[in-house]
């Protein structure tokens, strides 16, 4: 039976709400199929507003795969902000889909993309609206399936009692294997009921159903065992690794939002996966092993992706996109095949060197030159070394040097503070470095107006990286290390007014350091912040740092451990952390002993990028049997064939 | 059509004149929406737009003064310039289709007049009130209409601005709408600050109190100079 739309009861909301458009759908490249010529439908949800989920890249690609199958329906739908939360409850309207504005209580799975920790309360609210019991365990066979995926969702734990299942890594093929399972139970009867498709979805090995396991804890607090409770689940569940991303050249046609959005660009991965090895970094660990997309399939997506979307600028995404075995290529290609229209190109890549800076120059090469970001993370080199950055001074200021010599005005230097073994000096170092840049960019130049933002972020210990050991820095040492660098910025009378400094309080650092690293029992935490008025915490006017702390002392009461222990608390080797079942194939003894490794003052040993030295065995390749995926190819972009299928700019 | 010089090569032109609708769900685009939506549909459509010269090049498109976010349209008006000639009903079928449904492009002609206020100085409004029976509204409708001044007040960026409402009523009709009620048709001046259908309204709401709360359906069915018997659309 075809489900009714709520457009008609939501219309008499809208000119009540902040941007309306955002509720209304209706965008180019947006799909709605009928809702009886499909068996499997999705609603993907991205748990913050509109205006920051609709760009996100993840969504963008399930969406289309999904839509692309026969039989298969997907609809998006985003967080609600308060005052249309409000005005929905009072007139009974449910959490509905943007596209053809279906109660998402509805579907059959409910896909959860999660990029933050910071996210989970916004599911609650997600959940509640549709009308989905907020625990898995009271859903009946009429909810659709609460299926958790994204960078955030490698360590579900906190959400286990919300969520159904559980995805970790990429996503393409995993949506269409999670698809055929709910075809099959949906034709076949729908065997065993819930638990029967929960059960198969489990069976697979790469599906986590949280409700499938036990876990046990010891009297000091600390887990005591994680165990499948019933037969034909496994003691652990795999990541996805996607081969071949030529295969897979999504998004074609994304979404083009009529409201303002965070990224308004078309956006191509040009690989996925990190090897560089920076111990803090979450994304670089858990996408191994690198897999580039060839140039071809890059210029070939491009000039589609314009086409079909009208976007004006071109985002070439990964995350070290200077990395890229042909990046020059890629980008003297596509700067001579947009040369002259009015395209923009763009390199999110923070490396600190020369062939950086010459990226850049290629292609902003009709463009304005404002600003370059690099991110040498840490202040000190003794820093630089415990996380494995392995950045001198010498080359920031070589780099930076070129940039400004090469007309950029303003350089971004991205920090981090709070890091293991971090003292007061290696943050006030920092101080130093910026006086060193302006003072470079200014013989370079013979100006006096370039200028250096020093940004900074606190750091947070996440799951499967070398660092998941750590104790988080408490947010009053981090506050006291940045008013000392901030007093030594401001103390500086000839460089000090070139340099910007910005930064964030610690507090909610802690709270994603507790989500990050927590288990089962900060569900109740989660759970009694989303009563008590908890929503989008990842927006510094909704944040609360003494709700978050009530709801810890209220929801640990009974529990021998509290805020302290799950954020600052450093963990022994032997202690079984919330996610050891969750295999994203980092050996465990070599993140130990990388971890080891970081902290010993005489040996800060260096790890080198495996796509250049031989394999330092993170153990990735092996257990997921994956390989690196690296060209160069020698292929070339051909503008005349590519383009032009956008008008040139009449200049 | 002209000619102009930049940077040494010749470029002809060819101005359009794009009259618009925003109807459905996207009255609820703003102003800035719908002009993104614009110039990304041009790109779409693959129109030779021109741009502006520096450093960061806009699409030469200008836009009259939209109705406001919520209130529907169908008589909204742009200008277009184009660096070769195109045929205009070609340009609007092309605009079609790479826009979103609900901001539908009604009419392209080629016209270099631009879109000073001197030709869109006044517009004809609807506001539906289903449920409200026309009786109730005339005598209301009579009475506002015999006042010499309606001032009302509204929060603009520019903080709070005061406007009269009746001097800028050109004439207000009361349609009757058979089934549904009925429904308020007004020719309205373009004066600054702006008196906007809304503001009418509320100055009706200063007479009577027969006007549900709530935002009712708005929409702008035409927009051009004023003439004997009412907006002359451009």
């Amino acid at each position: 039976m075809p489900v009714e739309s709520v457009f008609s009861q939501l219309e008499p909301l809208l000119p009540q709400v902040r941007k309306p458009v955002q509720y209304v759908g209706g965008e180019v490249n947006s799909t709605v199929k009928a809702w009886d010529e499909t068996d499997v439908r999705w609603a993907l949800l991205y748990p913050d507003a509109y205006e920051v989920g609709q760009p996100n890249q993840g969504i963008a690609i399930l969406y289309e795969v999904l839509n692309e199958q026969p039989g298969v329906l997907a609809e998006r739908t985003y967080s609600v902000w308060p005052d249309m939360e409000k005005l929905m409850r009072v007139s009974g309207i449910p959490q509905f889909t943007v596209d053809a504005h279906r109660p998402v209580g509805s579907f059959d799975v409910l896909g959860v993309s999660f990029s933050t920790e910071l996210g989970y309360t916004n599911l609650l609210t997600a959940l509640d609206l549709a009308g989905i019991p907020l625990e898995a365990g009271k859903r009946t066979i009429n909810h659709p399936v609460v299926l958790a995926g994204g960078h955030a969702a490698f360590n579900p734990e906190p959400l286990a009692d919300f969520l159904d299942a559980v995805v970790i890594g990429d996503g393409e093929e995993a949506v269409l294997a999670v698809t055929r399972l709910v075809r099959a139970w949906k034709q076949g009867g729908c065997p065993g009921g819930r638990d029967g498709l929960l059960l198969a979805l489990a069976a697979t090995g790469s599906v986590y159903v949280p409700r499938f396991y036990d876990v046990t804890y010891l009297p000091d607090g600390r887990i005591g065992r994680v165990a499948p409770n019933r037969p034909g689940v496994p003691a652990s569940v795999r990541k996805h690794t996607l081969l071949d991303l030529d295969a897979w050249p999504y998004p074609k046609a994304p979404v083009v939002p009529v409201a303002d959005t965070v990224h308004e660009r078309y956006s191509v991965e040009i690989f996925r996966g990190c090897t560089r090895g920076c111990r803090f970094c979450q994304a670089g660990m858990i996408t191994r092993p690198v897999r580039e997309r060839s140039i071809t399939t890059v210029g070939a997506m491009v000039a589609r992706g314009l086409a079909a979307t009208g976007f004006s600028e071109v985002g070439l995404l990964s995350l070290s996109s200077a990395d890229h075995s042909e990046i020059n290529e890629i980008a003297i290609d596509l700067a001579d095949c947009y040369e002259g229209s009015s395209v923009g190109l763009s390199l999110p890549s923070t490396r600190v060197d020369a062939f950086n800076v010459s990226l850049a120059d290629e292609l902003s090469r009709n463009g304005k030159r404002s600003g370059l970001t690099f991110a040498p993370e840490g202040g000190s080199e003794r820093m630089r070394k415990v996380i494995n950055k392995m950045v001198t001074e010498e080359d920031l200021i070589r780099t930076v040097t070129t940039a400004y010599a090469g007309g950029w005005r303003q350089v971004k230097l991205y920090f981090m503070c709070g890091l293991p073994t971090e003292q007061d000096e290696d943050v006030t170092a920092i101080a130093d470095l910026a006086r060193k840049v302006i003072a470079a960019g200014r013989t370079a130049t013979g100006r006096k107006d370039i200028r250096c933002t020093v940004s900074i972020g606190g750091f947070v210990p996440k799951p499967h990286t070398p660092f998941q050991w750590a104790g988080q820095c408490p947010p009053d040492v981090v506050d006291a290390r940045l008013r000392k660098l901030g007093a030594a910025l401001r103390a500086d009378k000839t460089y000090g007014r070139s340099v910007g400094f910005r930064y964030h309080e610690g507090t909610p650092s802690l709270i994603e350091g507790l989500l990050s690293r927590g288990d089962r029992r900060v569900g109740a935490v989660i759970r009694e912040v989303w009563e008590n008025g908890g929503r989008f915490d990842g927006w510094s006017e909704h944040f609360s740092f003494d709700r978050w702390s009530a709801a810890c002392a209220a929801a640990l009461a009974e529990t021998p451990v509290d805020l302290a222990w799950y954020t600052t608390r450093e963990r022994d080797y032997g202690e079984v952390l919330p996610w050891d079942h969750l295999d994203s194939g980092l050996d465990r003894d070599w993140l130990w002993d990388d971890w080891r490794s970081a902290i010993e003052p005489a040996e800060a040993g260096e790890v080198e990028d495996c796509r250049w030295t031989p394999c330092y065995e993170c153990g990735v390749c092996p257990a997921m049997g994956t390989e690196i995926q690296t060209g160069p190819t020698g292929d070339r972009l051909d503008g005349r064939r590519l383009l032009p299928v956008l008008a040139t700019n009449g200049r | 059509m002209d000619v102009i010089r930049n940077g040494g090569e010749p470029v002809t032109t060819q101005h359009l004149l794009v009259r618009y609708a925003k109807r459905g769900k996207m009255r609820f685009a703003s102003h800035l929406d719908v002009a993104r939506a614009f110039e990304r549909g041009v790109r779409r459509a693959g129109l030779p737009i021109a741009y502006s010269a520096g450093f960061t090049p806009h699409p030469k498109i200008s836009y009259a003064g939209g109705a406001q976010t919520g209130v529907a349209s169908e008589a909204e008006y742009l200008s277009l310039t184009l660096t070769s000639r195109a045929e205009a009903d070609a340009v609007r079928d092309r605009l079609n289709a790479a826009l979103p449904d609900g901001i539908d492009v009604i009419a392209v002609a080629e016209d270099s007049g631009g879109l000073p206020a001197s030709r869109l100085s006044a517009s004809e409004w609807q506001i539906a009130l289903p449920g409200l029976p026309p009786d109730n509204v005339v005598p209301v409708v009579q009475k506002f209409l015999a006042l010499t001044e309606a001032p009302v007040e509204r929060l603009t960026s520019k903080g709070m601005r005061r406007m009269d409402a009746r001097a800028a009523v050109v004439s207000l009709d009361v349609l009757d709408d058979l089934n549904s009620g009925c429904a308020l048709l007004m020719v309205v001046r373009h004066t600054a600050p702006s008196v906007r259908p809304d503001d009418v309204l509320n100055a009706l709401r200063d007479v009577s109190d027969v006007f549900p709360a709530g935002q009712p359906l708005i929409t702008r069915l035409a927009q051009g100079s004023l003439g004997e018997s009412g907006v002359v659309r451009l």
